[in-house]
């Protein structure tokens, strides 16, 4: 496998791992919506009114970091990364 | 004070202007204290802050293609998540989310769900990609990757649908705060909204438009969290209101349990004044069906994804890694604002339906809520309304209603905030509604000068002469916005949440799958845009005039139709035709690594 391509299953791999997360948190978890506001939650609100007030949203913010971060890893490793800038 | 290059010193020009702004907040107060006038301060606050947008407006002005299209391609990440949180957050999330959380409770909060996930796709599956391309628009990048006139033509127009749809919203939403602050009539007040809008984009494009953007999302920022932040401690309810408002929340749910939903006969309903609601939904139980919640969301998200106005401010950054940690900025950005919402959803609710607080108005005599000021002030600006339905002179919570927008534009007032707040509040949702709309009017303008009139029109045309053409169909596109806005035909969350479906039915999968499905070919990406925006569309005026739908998808969830279509079609047509040819799967690889030449040239 060339090196393209090997970057390239990398990040697919990445990219599974972020969906399946994003999944987790934007539609599974509200499978359950009913049952899961019986629990009590952090700082005490209801667990499923949490996830939507805020645990999902900050979840979603902190994926995109690591996300952007795991890639950009990836493109170091395989010398794809671009030069200097930020 | 300043030296040396724009962009290095950023941070001390918007610390600067965000000083100014508080001084500004602090010398209307203490002019309030003074004796000014509520008129006089609501008049300040939005013309003082449209005149900082303009000056910037004029100095950001170019006669350059990349800095007109993509602001030369050198907004730092930080800066551009400003700029893009709001070119998001529309009039509808600063005026109107807050009271759909207020009557709607968690069927609603499917939207915030879908408003911040949809940016997971984009950072994992678009942005990078895009901006490695180095395309001025979206359908540069259909036309470009598939090639040919009809389907960057396509692009186009799902593009142009989806955005009109969205900024004549937003044009509205500028038109009602103009109105109110200014205190002119509505068909005018567009107007000037919409003169407001285009001094920030027509001198310098995207560039203007992303500084005034910045701009904005600091007012915006500030008009919100502080009154949240004001209300909570002066309720006792919590220094830091996020992460201490279960007691009231668990209060509001057991004031519920003790009123009941009382449900009013369709004859009293009659009475109630059009636009105004009752609170008829539990605030923090699950009141929908997951399928209900899910389709929302996931309609939200894919649009997201798909709504160009957003994807081209990631063309901005000055590189690929730069894009993707700018989403996520991007997001952290809109989060401090949506995490806000439905704290003040809480204090607001609370404030008015708990007898045990001083402006708790249910329990109360009929006679006694309507001769409080701030009741009669609303009522006159037709987002309140109490009527005695069961005749017994007490208030009861079945027969009190509200306009939504009056949980942003109200509690200030009701929570016995100075004045100088509601000024506050005023220029807030100016910022917002004015940068999206900018984004999206840009958006439009862009993709038909650039993608119709150079790119397929007349390719030869120099840089000045296309310039022109895009100012031309900015001021057009407007004009056009602000006439449909005049009429008044949808509500502004209403057409919102249509363009998220019409984007994503006609482009998502278009956008998608030519990144990360190499066989993916020209006709595909045709029939995918053509059957997704047209069926999506049929779906939309079926259920509108009657039709039953199925699989529970609304007219606020038709873009899952819509988008399901253009995947099966553009799946089954790209295997039917041709493979695209070597040279396009060998552009497809380029723009799958970050490093080396962008596929277009830096001018183009």
């Amino acid at each position: 496998m060339s090196k393209q391509e090997q970057h390239w299953e990398k990040s697919k791999g990445l990219l599974m791992m972020t969906l399946a997360i994003w999944f987790v948190f934007s539609i599974g978890i509200f499978l359950f919506g009913a049952e899961m506001n019986e629990v009590t939650g952090p700082f005490g609100y209801p667990l499923t009114y949490w996830f939507t007030c805020q645990g999902s949203l900050g979840i979603f913010v902190l994926l995109i970091f690591w996300f952007a971060n795991r890639q950009e890893k990836i493109d170091e490793e395989f010398g794809f990364s671009e030069r200097g800038d930020d | 004070m300043i030296k040396g290059n724009f962009i290095d010193n950023l941070p001390k020009v918007y610390g600067i202007y965000t000083g100014g702004f508080l001084a500004f907040i602090i010398i209307m107060s203490i002019a309030e204290q003074m004796g000014m006038t509520a008129k006089t301060i609501g008049i300040c606050f939005v013309a003082f802050t449209v005149a900082i947008y303009a000056i910037i407006g004029y100095l950001s002005r170019t006669a350059q293609a990349d800095a007109y299209y993509v602001a030369g391609r050198q907004v730092p990440t930080v800066f551009n998540g400003m700029a893009t949180a709001a070119d998001w957050m529309s009039g509808a999330s600063f005026v109107a989310m807050a009271g759909g959380i207020y009557f709607k409770g968690y069927g609603y909060m499917a939207l915030l769900v879908g408003w911040t996930g949809g940016y997971v796709l984009v950072a994992s599956l678009l942005a990078p990609y895009l901006r490695k391309f180095g395309c001025y628009t979206v359908p540069d990048f259909i036309g470009t990757r598939y090639g040919g006139n009809l389907s960057r033509f396509m692009a186009v127009v799902v593009l142009t649908v989806a955005s009109f749809t969205y900024v004549t919203a937003q044009i509205n939403a500028t038109g009602t705060i103009a109105s109110v602050a200014l205190d002119i009539p509505f068909q005018y007040a567009v107007y000037v909204g919409l003169i407001s809008i285009l001094l920030c984009s027509m001198l310098g494009g995207m560039r203007g438009v992303t500084w005034t953007q910045v701009a904005q999302y600091i007012v915006l920022i500030i008009a919100y969290l502080l009154p949240v932040f004001w209300i909570s401690n002066k309720m006792g309810a919590g220094f830091f209101p996020h992460f201490m408002l279960a007691d009231e929340v668990s209060r509001i749910a057991e004031l519920e349990a003790q009123f009941g939903f009382v449900k009013n006969s369709a004859e009293n309903l009659k009475e109630v004044p059009k636009g105004l609601a009752g609170i008829t939904k539990a605030h923090s139980a699950v009141n929908a069906t997951p399928w209900a919640f899910i389709s929302l969301a996931l309609a939200m998200m894919m649009g997201t994804a798909s709504l160009p106005h957003v994807m081209m401010r990631y063309f901005t950054t000055p590189s690929v890694k730069a894009a993707r940690k700018s989403v996520g900025w991007s997001l952290f950005f809109i989060f401090l604002l949506y995490s806000s919402a439905p704290m003040l959803a809480t204090l607001s609710k609370l404030s008015l339906i708990d007898p045990s607080l001083p402006t708790g108005i249910i329990g109360k005599s009929i006679a006694e809520v309507q001769s409080i000021d701030w009741y009669q002030n609303w009522n006159q600006a037709n987002l309140m309304f109490v009527s005695d339905f069961n005749g017994n002179g007490t208030l009861e919570l079945n027969e009190f209603f509200m306009g939504g927008k009056a949980v942003v534009l109200a509690t200030p007032e009701i929570a016995g905030l100075p004045y100088v707040i509601s000024g506050l509040v005023a220029a807030g949702g100016m910022a917002a509604a004015m940068s999206t709309a900018d984004g999206l009017i840009l958006a439009i303008a862009n993709a038909i000068s650039h993608d119709v009139y150079y790119k397929i029109i007349d390719p030869k045309a120099e840089t000045a002469k296309r310039l022109v053409v895009a100012r031309v169909l900015l001021v057009v596109i407007g004009f056009a916005g602000a006439t449909i806005a005049a009429l008044e035909i949808q509500g502004i969350l209403g057409s919102v949440i249509w363009a998220f479906d019409f984007a994503m039915s006609g482009l998502f999968f278009p956008l998608v799958l030519g990144v990360w499905w190499k066989r993916a070919n020209k006709e595909g990406a045709i029939a995918g845009m053509f059957l997704g925006l047209v069926s999506g569309a049929a779906y939309l005026v079926w259920v509108r005039t009657g039709g039953s739908g199925f699989l529970g998808i609304t007219q606020l969830t038709f873009g899952i139709f819509g988008s399901a279509v253009s995947l099966v079609a553009m799946v089954v047509v790209s295997l039917m035709t041709q493979a695209p040819n070597a040279a396009t799967q060998k552009m497809v690889d380029e723009v799958r690594i970050p490093a080396g030449k962008s596929i277009l040239g830096k001018q183009h």
